[in-house]
């Protein structure tokens, strides 16, 4: 079997820059031709973006033609906005009476987030009662960590790599970051516990689980390149150790722990990159999805599958409760519109 | 979510008798759907801004009470000052081609001394090399070439480059025989007399070079000014790691406790903690047949995939996933809970354990 590293062809430029290039001269304007190209095709581009007809969408055009909103189509006054930026800025444009019949992306992006993750949702002030044990603290302080983490590593970010070696601030910095992530970890492995023994992935939670879990492999993997980065005894020997591994299940034609800068740049760039999105997913899946209830929950207190609005009062037994505080006013009764609280 | 597979066929409204998985899909489903029970007050905001307040608090104690560590790297300057013997002995396997890195394979070089593989599926053998590394030439020859001023070590280069094979390595095997031999008298390396060719002035140029501090440059010098790749001095030293169990490097992080069967990887210098939470991956090595194979990092790889892949789809492995149920630690976290209502295991009153669940709809919006 020929080795893949040997049958991938070796890419080049078709035309060659490296000889000297040349320069034009005139007064005290020395500009090399290659930059005068770019300049050029830059101006070239501008006036054209000017001068050319703009090709209007075929619904825009359709509400124009007609030259009247459809019937029962409220208008506003912006003739003059563009009903591309009209709609996103979610005024009611000429001819355009329903965004999602228009096929405007943003629009539709806008009421899906709206319908399925509203403001009250997403900012909750309210949350079902069985939330009541400091487990459930361990998500937030592992958001917060890595929060601690982010600035620190910031920090570190901007004055270098090795300047935590020189200066006894850029130490102090370096502990912050240590100590954050040695807490970030601690966190979050307590969170993964107990998210597990509360079977946090019934109720089509399967998702926030799942995003939880490859939110902690890759900061494990993260955590792996910024030990390999610290440039001292620590870095060089864990790279040299772990090389074999990663050669043996070919990673390392890829990653090259040895390589300071290959790790360096996966740290702080590309890793806090992915655990930034997968961390929002997981957040905005928690949001939607709501806390899982208590396994073998009462069924009254389960939601009714396919209800979108319930009432949720507040039981003078709930009251009384330990641990249970009081969710409103004595009595009263909490509307809960689509999700709030236990959807939430 | 359509519940149609688990609807009796009733929607009347009656109380049906259901199958136990059907019971389970609408359980399933009550699950999903927004909770009807008590609530509380709760602040999300002043939630997160206590949360982080706390933990900057406790990162700023633990780093003003404990700072962090920080063991400078080992040198080639201060490994061949140390061991200039073991350096010399690890150079001359450079030259003559039996080191570990010589002989390692992809992605280096085409040897066969490091390739690992899963009943015979090596994938770092099909990639092939990707990082082409010749550690006599790299390690030893290209640096000694740049040395200037010293008329003697550049014949002794041009005749080892000029030499056929045989001769070069009749050299190298003649010079390893007499540098087991070799003292160090007023720290200069005295090597008996042999038939070892230019070897004995290249080796003894080689180390003073070490010594001085060059060497440790030259080898990292990807570029003739920027480098961010520390591959060549590390692979060299490491060989010494590999080849000489008293090494120098060896000596080191065997006392810092960061060798492999001190589950090393694991570890920070000091007493300073590490990556606890790569336990389960670096107690694998510790167990056979992994602790004894020649392809034990690639079955370690192989056993974390699918542990990993596995806590990824918890959720739908059964046993596993049916586990926070049979050991029912929940009742810790929801005990106020249960205390207060009960619940359908329990028969309490308000639990209606035994009674059915109805099915009356057909869908679930989350």
């Amino acid at each position: 079997m020929i080795p893949l590293a040997d049958v991938v062809p070796t890419l080049g430029a078709v035309i060659n820059l490296n000889p000297p290039g040349r320069y034009i001269h005139w007064g005290f304007i020395f500009l090399s031709v290659a930059n005068l190209v770019v300049i050029v095709v830059m101006l070239i581009i501008f006036v054209l973006a000017l001068t050319l007809p703009f090709t209007h969408s075929r619904r825009t055009h359709r509400g124009q033609a007609t030259g009247s909103p459809p019937e029962g189509t409220p208008t506003a006054g912006h003739g003059s906005q563009s009903p591309i930026a009209g709609a996103a800025s979610g005024t009611v444009v000429q001819g355009v009476s329903d965004e999602d019949e228009y096929g405007l992306w943003t629009a539709k992006v806008r009421k899906a987030w709206l319908r399925h993750l509203p403001p009250e949702k997403m900012l909750p002030d309210s949350q079902p009662a069985y939330v009541a044990s400091w487990i459930y603290v361990f998500g937030v302080l592992t958001l917060m960590s890595l929060t601690v983490v982010i600035a620190s590593g910031t920090v570190l970010a901007l004055e270098g790599p090795t300047w935590w070696h020189i200066s006894s601030i850029g130490l102090f910095v370096n502990s912050l970051h240590l100590w954050s992530v040695e807490c970030f970890f601690g966190f979050m492995a307590i969170h993964l516990w107990g998210k597990f023994w509360m079977a946090s992935w019934r109720g089509n939670r399967q998702l926030t689980w799942m995003t939880g879990a490859i939110a902690f492999l890759i900061s494990v993997f993260e955590g792996f390149t910024g030990y390999i980065s610290q440039t001292n005894l620590d870095s060089q020997w864990i790279a040299f150790e772990a090389k074999d591994a990663m050669n043996g299940a070919g990673i390392g034609a890829f990653f090259n722990t040895m390589n300071f800068g290959q790790a360096l740049m996966l740290h702080i760039v590309v890793m806090p990159l992915v655990i930034g999105l997968v961390v929002v997913i997981h957040i905005v899946m928690v949001r939607l999805r709501g806390v899982v209830p208590p396994i073998d929950a009462l069924p009254e207190h389960l939601g009714k599958p396919g209800g979108a609005t319930s009432s949720i009062t507040v039981s003078s037994a709930t009251k009384s409760a330990p641990g249970f505080p009081e969710a409103s006013d004595s009595g009263s009764t909490v509307e809960d519109a689509a999700g709030l609280g236990g959807g939430s | 979510m359509s519940t149609a597979s688990a609807t009796p066929g009733r929607h009347d409204g009656t109380a049906t008798r259901l199958t136990p998985r059907q019971k389970r899909a609408l359980r399933r489903e009550a699950e999903a759907a927004p909770w009807e029970g008590p609530h509380r007050r709760y602040d999300i905001l002043k939630e997160g801004a206590i949360a982080l307040m706390v933990v900057v608090i406790l990162v700023a104690v633990l780093a003003i009470l404990f700072s962090s560590p920080d063991v400078p790297p080992v040198t080639l300057q201060a490994w061949s000052s140390a061991q200039p013997i073991g350096f010399t002995q690890i150079a001359l396997s450079e030259l003559e081609g039996t080191s570990t890195s010589a002989t390692y394979g992809p992605p280096y070089n085409h040897g066969s001394g490091s390739v690992q593989d899963i009943y015979g599926v090596s994938i770092q053998r099909a990639i092939g090399v990707t990082d082409p590394i010749n550690p006599a030439k790299d390690f030893v020859l290209d640096p000694l070439g740049t040395v200037s001023g010293q008329p003697a070590l550049k014949a002794a280069l041009a005749r080892y480059g000029s030499a056929d094979q045989p001769t070069r390595r009749s050299w190298d095997q003649a010079y390893g025989r007499a540098l087991s031999a070799a003292k160090m008298v007023n720290s200069q390396l005295v090597v008996p007399p042999g038939n070892y060719g230019p070897v004995g002035t290249m080796l003894t140029s080689f180390l003073s070079m070490a010594r001085s501090g060059g060497l440790d440059a030259q080898l990292v010098a990807h570029s003739a000014f920027y480098t961010t790749n520390y591959t060549n001095p590390l692979l060299f030293i490491g060989d010494s790691a590999v080849a000489q169990p008293s090494s120098y490097w060896n000596k080191i992080v065997t006392a810092q406790k960061m060798q492999s069967h001190q589950w090393g990887m694991m570890n920070e210098t000091g007493s300073w903690p590490g990556q606890p939470w790569l336990w389960l991956y670096v107690m694998w090595y510790q167990v056979p047949p992994m602790s004894t194979s020649s392809n034990g990092d690639v079955e370690v790889i192989a056993i974390m995939t699918i542990l990993s892949l596995g806590l990824v789809f918890v959720p739908f492995i059964p046993g596993i996933r049916d586990l926070p149920r049979w050991i029912p630690v929940h009742r810790l976290v929801w005990k106020d809970y249960y205390r207060t209502y009960g619940s359908t295991s329990n028969g309490h009153p308000g639990g209606a354990a035994a009674a059915p669940i109805e099915s009356t709809t057909t869908g679930v919006d989350n």
